[in-house]
């Protein structure tokens, strides 16, 4: 168990050990690729600029989840509530997972402008699919038996799904959501790099075109740890919402 | 009673039920056996109102209805309790759906849980707690129904025999104490014998009735009471002449 959790950080280490000593050994320009310890150093050297940066997008990146989950919930229910409708729609909305986000993010920021609305609908549009799927699967996945229950004691459709469907399928919600976090950051990056005037992925472009590519590196590394700062909140989040799930024997 | 006349249900050519025909008076425990894909799920979606018949009446009390869901509390091996609700809330459960007067409901399913044993377990979620007390939980919603009719659905997955024999005992508590009318659906023959005031051995579509025990053997019953052995020698071969009859 203990020695488990140790294997990562030794990897990590090893990793960042190696990477060092080929930069100094083979005294690799800083425009090429800097050391770690250089990374390191701007990262908190330039932390005033990072955070400015990742505060637009970490703003981006949460109004998409909010704008991604506000949509998602009453479609996938409606899909739910109506066969037909899920069946009309299943076949687009695997299409448009088919569909890069590249390809479509010039248009959006054709249509929505250069400001954060364009950024906000492209990381919606990147975690809408694993959120809207993850809830449908978790509304379908209720019981039969529970249904007839339900039925039997005289609910309608709105309170069988308040009170059994919704539960049901908070799970599974989390489980999107979690997913959903941990792409966002992609969307938003997108987005600014198609064209923006704030945020990580604005920095990183103006960054490599200076050939600065430390302040990428740093870029990086401050997407990184929001990413896996979202998923442990919205990780935490869903083990306290569904306790019950875990306590199940 | 609970009057089941001439049902009719197809699958498009697949007939299920061709004039189906059952009785089962007030008060009493009715049980119906069958081998599996025999039309037994298909009864109870038509007297729960999950499909519609496609000819034929279910009457209860002598008022026709189109099927019996609204008059029926249902009730399955599987405890089918909410696991995010706490047993006392799953217990409320049909007095909330229903908007019955709260207060009154908790007092009442308070009144419940001490005469099974549940008292000081209300705030507990169903993870929490053994098998057999979920099931007794499952119990006191039922009686929270304030329904006469009970409808148990076969097990879907086997219980082990001791907690099979607690829930045996429970059953016969709501037919007895309670006064229910049971109408239960199970392919254990032996739980059968135990049970019933009437079982119904039911034969491969389309379903009929091929054989009818009145079982007057005062319960709860021993399984080597020789009536039931008797019985169940008679339903044993029955069972065995419509599987052959299959096989040729």
């Amino acid at each position: 168990m203990k020695f488990g959790r140790l294997v990562p950080l030794v990897l990590i280490i090893l990793f960042l050990t190696g990477w060092e000593a080929i930069c100094r050994y083979f005294a690799v320009p800083d425009f090429i690729l800097p050391p770690p310890s250089g990374i390191a150093r701007i990262a908190v050297e330039s932390a005033p600029l990072l955070l400015y940066h990742a505060g637009a997008t970490l703003l981006e990146i949460l109004l998409g989840i909010a704008l991604s989950v506000a949509v998602a919930v009453p479609v996938s229910v409606a899909m739910f509530a109506h066969p037909t409708l899920e069946r009309s729609l299943t076949p687009l909305l695997v299409a448009s997972q088919a569909v890069p986000v590249f390809a479509v993010a010039p248009l959006l920021v054709v249509w929505l402008g250069y400001g954060i609305v364009s950024k906000i609908v492209m990381a919606a549009v990147i975690i809408f699919f694993p959120i809207t799927v993850s809830l449908l699967e978790g509304f379908k996945g209720c019981d039969r038996e529970y249904r007839i229950l339900f039925r039997l004691m005289g609910a309608g459709f709105w309170q069988t799904f308040r009170l059994l469907w919704w539960p049901w399928a908070l799970p599974n919600f989390f489980t999107g959501l979690k997913v959903g976090v941990s792409v966002a950051t992609i969307g938003a990056v997108i987005g600014e790099w198609v064209g923006a005037q704030r945020g990580l992925g604005y920095l990183m472009i103006q960054s490599n075109a200076r050939l600065r590519v430390d302040l990428v590196f740093a870029a990086i590394l401050y997407l990184s740890a929001m990413g896996l700062g979202l998923w442990v909140i919205v990780d935490a989040l869903g083990k306290r919402v569904v306790a019950w799930k875990n306590q199940k024997e | 009673m609970l009057k089941i006349s001439r049902l009719v249900k197809r699958f498009d050519e697949l007939k299920v039920l061709d004039g189906f025909d059952l009785n089962a008076l007030r008060g009493s425990f009715t049980v119906l056996i069958g081998p599996s894909g025999c039309g037994k799920s298909t009864l109870f979606d038509l007297l729960t109102g999950v499909v519609s018949p496609d000819g034929g009446s279910v009457s209860w009390m002598g008022e026709a209805m189109p099927h019996v869901g609204r008059v029926s509390a249902y009730m399955q091996q599987n405890d089918l309790l909410l696991p995010w609700r706490s047993l006392m809330d799953n217990a409320l459960l049909p007095a909330t759906i229903a908007g019955a007067d709260p207060a009154a409901s908790r007092e009442k399913a308070a009144a419940l849980f001490r005469r099974l044993g549940l008292d000081g377990f209300e705030a507990y979620l169903p993870g929490e707690i053994s098998g057999g007390m979920r099931q007794r939980c499952a119990l006191v919603r039922t009686l929270m129904f304030e329904r006469e009719l009970v409808l148990l659905d076969e097990p879907l997955s086997a219980l082990d025999a001791i907690t099979r024999r607690s829930l045996h005992g429970l059953l016969l508590m709501l037919q007895q104490t309670f006064q229910r009318t049971l109408l239960m659906i199970t392919h254990d023959i032996e739980e059968g014998l135990l049970l019933a005031d009437d079982l119904y051995v039911l034969s491969r579509m389309p379903m009929t009735i091929l054989l009818h025990c009145r079982l007057k053997v005062p319960k709860p019953r021993k399984p080597d009471d020789p009536e039931l052995i008797r019985a169940k020698t008679t339903v044993m071969a029955r069972l065995d002449q419509e599987l052959n009859h299959e096989v040729r």
